[in-house]
């Protein structure tokens, strides 16, 4: 009775779960990195779920089948060492789910780790994302204009987002679009990326870093490439110069509407001089 | 007053009121009680000079439950502020604290002790020993890990509690957390892992030099195989945190310069020891834990355990690879590609030893006759619910999809999806097998059965909906979330969740209540029908275990004397050498309490003067002569007599 109880009680939490996918904010990618991770995460899923459901039905198979109100009264349960063709199946077959995993999981990080496909002839546009306690900074050195706690972005043409921080780490994530990277002190990241639709997507500092940071988050708007010509030629219009006595005055903690600025603080507080990770390998290799 | 301002509680809020008097009010009525029924003496006697490895796990569990529900109640307040929008209970710092400490107090005040204490109570009777390797260290052990867990316990209402985590990453826990809170965390910490990995050499040396004759490495029982295997990771992992929280230490106090923001720090640096530690450590609890639930499912299937060779070998395996992986902890570091692909697939790979032993128990079911006692039932709901927890982290093994799972609660669903069944489940199952073997009577069975399912039920309502919320982008460690994220109603399931999983653990209170109470004490010294030399001895064990030591010619070596008439008593007694009980152990750790207590807060004089006298302790050990105590033959079988009467 008991038994029947629990399975039911698993299958309902599964079926839930896998009901519950279609609105879900990671399952729902609108660009291709985003969009390879969702199938990552839909095809571990499906595997992973299967395994469960095996599990549950040996374990099920062998408390109604071995129960000891069902066996008769002087059975002595056999002494059994092992058999070697069942621990091989045993061993078998979670290496070969394994194998197969290792091979999309591999594969997936070389992609995600590039430009992302389909934008590979373009040319990307760089923002550099620094994380102050609670809020965001965005600088657009192409534009030569700076942005805080919100970010316009062109559809169609490769992002790459460098990022660092002057405070705690922090991971700057935008679930729809890509996964998110540790924005740190001493070295630069990069978080490559591309909307494929226009729309607007919640962004957000995932890392803990601090009292603010349950309010550490930013608006995405992806636009089209003329919208956001215009958007950056307002901006030069319309927006006050960014200082540095202003920028540091930015960066004291707080909260922060969302600002613009004409120009970028990247001239007179660089980010920081180790580049990625990567490079840094690059050149330990070379000396 | 300046000097008296450092002890306030920056963040001061009702719940810190409250529990200050709740503190002063137990103390006050501890203290009171024990001069009232006169029982100064009896403590220190029996308990606090006890080298004796059965009190001093006693000990332990007593700790790890009173840490259970401060741990617990910390859950609790955390669901009970997440559970709707916006809520206005906790605010953030206070919050930052809570979920700081709900982590440590249960990883390493909690979980850790209770694994020592199956460790103290079990080894030396299961390999047929009269107690550990070195005694008195034990009680250090013990007495540090104490004063430690005392010394964090106290932040809360002395100076505040650390706030950055329980992971503490830099430079969060450095520049930007201005109390004394993560010196608290640095301190604590170090005592309390100083006396682990005693316990890890002192394990070592038991179980490898004190086995009772005829009992080979391949013939020990496989809870004993997992906790060797577990202390030998204490070895190699306890240092890294030694180590990790000497240099946090120093930047904090002393102005170096390993992982600050600033003149070449690099707080990456923090992140990468602590998981050299921390991802070890995780195994550290779940290696005894497997080996609790091996002993269980095979004494209740009432047959050997299936692929016993499979077992010990895939958990050599998993203790080789677990420290091969800790950079799962943080993918989205930014080391490229090819660094990630690596850690991905040796986090996989971990998998297939786990799954392995999964079917190891899965078969030992098969052909079984299995009686479904409350250890049993823990078991049976470890089985699938550990599976959901387990194929999770293989979920979160794919680093690239990592990026959109890290820092989310589905992370926070997996690591409970693994540590409550696998870890907290064994623990309960064990305490209701090991009961009677420390005090003579078993826990009510049928409360323990009602215990578990409605842990299970609990739990899943708790944690099945973060899985949801996470892969909808809520974000752990967040003290509040806005209406328009429609995390609401899942988060108030959860809630409701550890409201019923807290009602669970009150009822196991009620449980032992209950069963003190009204529980039969007639039961004999083996009331499950078990297979192991633990078994073998009266209970209550007497002081020196076993009479005459045991021989020993399979890895159930008890069964065979039950039912293929193996002789495990052979030749006459003779006069037994035990330990002499020292208060030293206890008195060194003090001299440790107040050592933490003034570095917390810089007060360097007796800070110094705990120092010298921590060093005039152990020159004081050092030209100590103390060569035991024997028990004569007479004594011997006054006792036995007596045990065998009774």
């Amino acid at each position: 009775m008991k038994l029947k109880w629990t399975l039911f009680t698993i299958m309902v939490s599964i079926a839930a779960l896998l009901s519950g996918c279609e609105p879900l904010m990671v399952l729902d990618p609108k660009g291709p990195q985003a969009e390879r991770l969702a199938s990552d995460i839909l095809l571990s899923m499906g595997i992973m779920v299967f395994i469960v459901l095996v599990v549950l039905g040996l374990l099920i198979y062998m408390l109604v089948k071995y129960r000891a109100s069902k066996m008769p009264v002087d059975y002595e349960p056999p002494h059994i060492h092992g058999n070697a063709w069942v621990e091989a199946i045993c061993v078998g077959v979670p290496i070969i789910i394994v194998t197969y995993l290792s091979f999309v999981s591999v594969e997936s990080n070389y992609i995600v780790e590039a430009q992302p496909k389909g934008y590979e002839d373009k040319e990307p546009l760089v923002v550099y994302a620094s994380s102050s306690n609670w809020k965001w900074h965005f600088s657009y050195p192409e534009e030569n204009i700076e942005t805080v706690n919100y970010l316009y972005l062109p559809t169609d043409r490769p992002l790459e987002f460098k990022l660092y921080s002057y405070g705690p780490i922090t991971s700057f994530w935008i679930p729809q679009l890509a996964g998110q990277k540790y924005a740190m002190n001493a070295h630069v990241t990069t978080l490559y990326a591309a909307a494929d639709e226009q729309g607007e997507y919640m962004g957000r500092n995932s890392n803990f870093s601090g009292e603010g940071f349950a309010k550490n988050t930013f608006n995405v708007t992806a636009m089209s490439q003329d919208d956001f010509d215009d958007w950056v030629e307002e901006v030069k219009e319309t927006a006050e110069p960014l200082t540095e006595s202003k920028f540091r005055k930015l960066l004291e903690p707080g909260y922060l509407g969302q600002l613009t600025y004409t120009g970028t603080h990247l001239g007179f507080s660089p980010p920081p001089s180790m580049e990625d990770m990567e490079d840094m390998e690059d050149m330990d290799m070379n000396n | 007053m300046d000097f008296f301002d450092r002890f306030a509680v920056p963040n001061p809020s009702f719940a810190i009121y409250a529990s200050m008097v709740a503190i002063g009010l137990t103390m006050i009525a501890t203290l009171v009680g024990l001069t009232y029924f006169k029982k100064w003496g009896y403590l220190w006697r029996e308990w606090i000079t006890t080298v004796d490895h059965k009190r001093i796990g006693i000990m332990y569990l007593i700790s790890a439950l009173v840490m259970l529900f401060r741990g617990g109640v910390d859950a609790i307040m955390m669901r009970a502020q997440l559970a709707v929008p916006e809520n206005t209970l906790l605010n953030s710092q206070h919050y930052n604290e809570i979920f700081t400490t709900h982590g440590v107090v249960m990883i390493l005040f909690m979980a850790m002790p209770f694994i020592m204490f199956f460790m103290n109570l079990v080894i030396p009777l299961q390999i047929g020993a009269r107690d550990v390797a070195f005694p008195r260290l034990n009680a250090l052990s013990f007495w540090l890990f104490f004063m430690g867990a005392m010394l964090f316990n106290i932040s809360f209402v002395v100076g505040g509690s650390p706030d950055a985590g329980w992971t503490s990453y830099f430079p969060l826990a450095n520049e930007f957390s201005e109390s004394v809170g993560t010196n608290y965390y640095m301190i604590a910490i170090q005592i309390a892992g100083i006396g682990t990995l005693m316990t890890g050499i002192n394990f070592i040396t038991t179980i490898m030099k004190m086995r009772a004759p005829g009992m080979t490495l391949m013939k020990m029982p496989m809870f004993t195989w997992s906790s060797l295997i577990a202390n030998v990771i204490i070895v190699f992992a306890f240092p890294v945190l030694t180590v990790l929280l000497a240099m946090g230490t120093m930047d904090r106090l002393f102005g170096t310069h390993f992982f600050t923001l600033d003149n070449g720090g690099m707080a990456m640096l923090w992140a990468n020891i602590f998981w050299v530690w921390g991802h070890p450590e995780v195994y550290i609890l779940i290696l005894p834990a497997f080996g609790l639930y091996s002993e269980i499912i095979s004494t209740f299937s009432g047959r050997n355990l299936y692929g016993y060779k499979s077992m010990v070998w895939s958990m050599v395996l998993i203790s080789l690879l677990s420290f091969l992986v800790w950079a799962h902890h943080f993918f989205t570091m930014g080391q490229g590609a090819f660094t990630n692909s690596i850690f991905s697939v040796s986090t996989m790979i971990i998998a297939v030893p786990t799954g392995v032993k999964i079917f190891n128990w899965l078969l030992t079911l098969r052909k079984g006759k299995i009686r479904m006692t409350t250890p049993m039932l823990y078991s049976m709901l470890f089985i699938p619910l550990f599976t959901l927890g387990g194929v999770t982290g293989v979920m979160l093994a794919m680093s690239a999809a990592d990026y959109q799972y890290h820092n989310t609660m589905f992370l926070v669903a997996h690591f409970h999806n693994v540590i409550i069944p696998g870890v907290v489940y064994a623990m309960l199952a064990g305490l209701t097998y090991y009961w009677p073997k420390m005090f003579g009577f078993m826990l009510n069975e049928r409360i323990g059965k009602w215990t578990a399912w409605i842990l299970s039920v609990g739990f899943l309502l708790a944690f099945i909906p973060m899985y949801i919320t996470g892969l909808d982008g809520q974000v752990r460690r967040s003290f509040t979330y806005s209406e328009a994220t429609g995390f609401g109603p899942l988060n108030m399931v959860s809630f409701i969740g550890a409201a019923i999983m807290g009602i669970g653990f009150v009822l196991i209170v009620y449980n032992i209540y209950y069963s003190i109470r009204y529980a039969p004490r007639n039961i004999g010294s083996d009331p499950w029908d078990a297979r192991t030399l633990e078994w073998a001895t009266h209970t209550p064990v007497p002081e020196y275990n076993f009479a005459i030591v045991p021989e020993v010619k399979s890895s159930e070596a008890f069964w065979d004397a039950k039912k293929h008439g193996h002789e495990l008593f052979k030749g006459d007694l003779k006069k037994i050498h035990m330990p002499n009980n020292s208060g030293m152990p206890f008195l060194m750790s003090c001299v440790f309490f107040v050592w933490g207590f003034s570095f917390i807060f810089s007060l360097w004089i007796p800070a110094i003067i705990a120092t010298i006298g921590i060093f005039i302790f152990m020159t004081l050990r050092s030209f100590e002569k103390d060569h035991g105590r024997y028990i004569s033959v007479k004594e011997i079988e006054e006792i036995e007599s007596e045990m065998r009467g009774a």
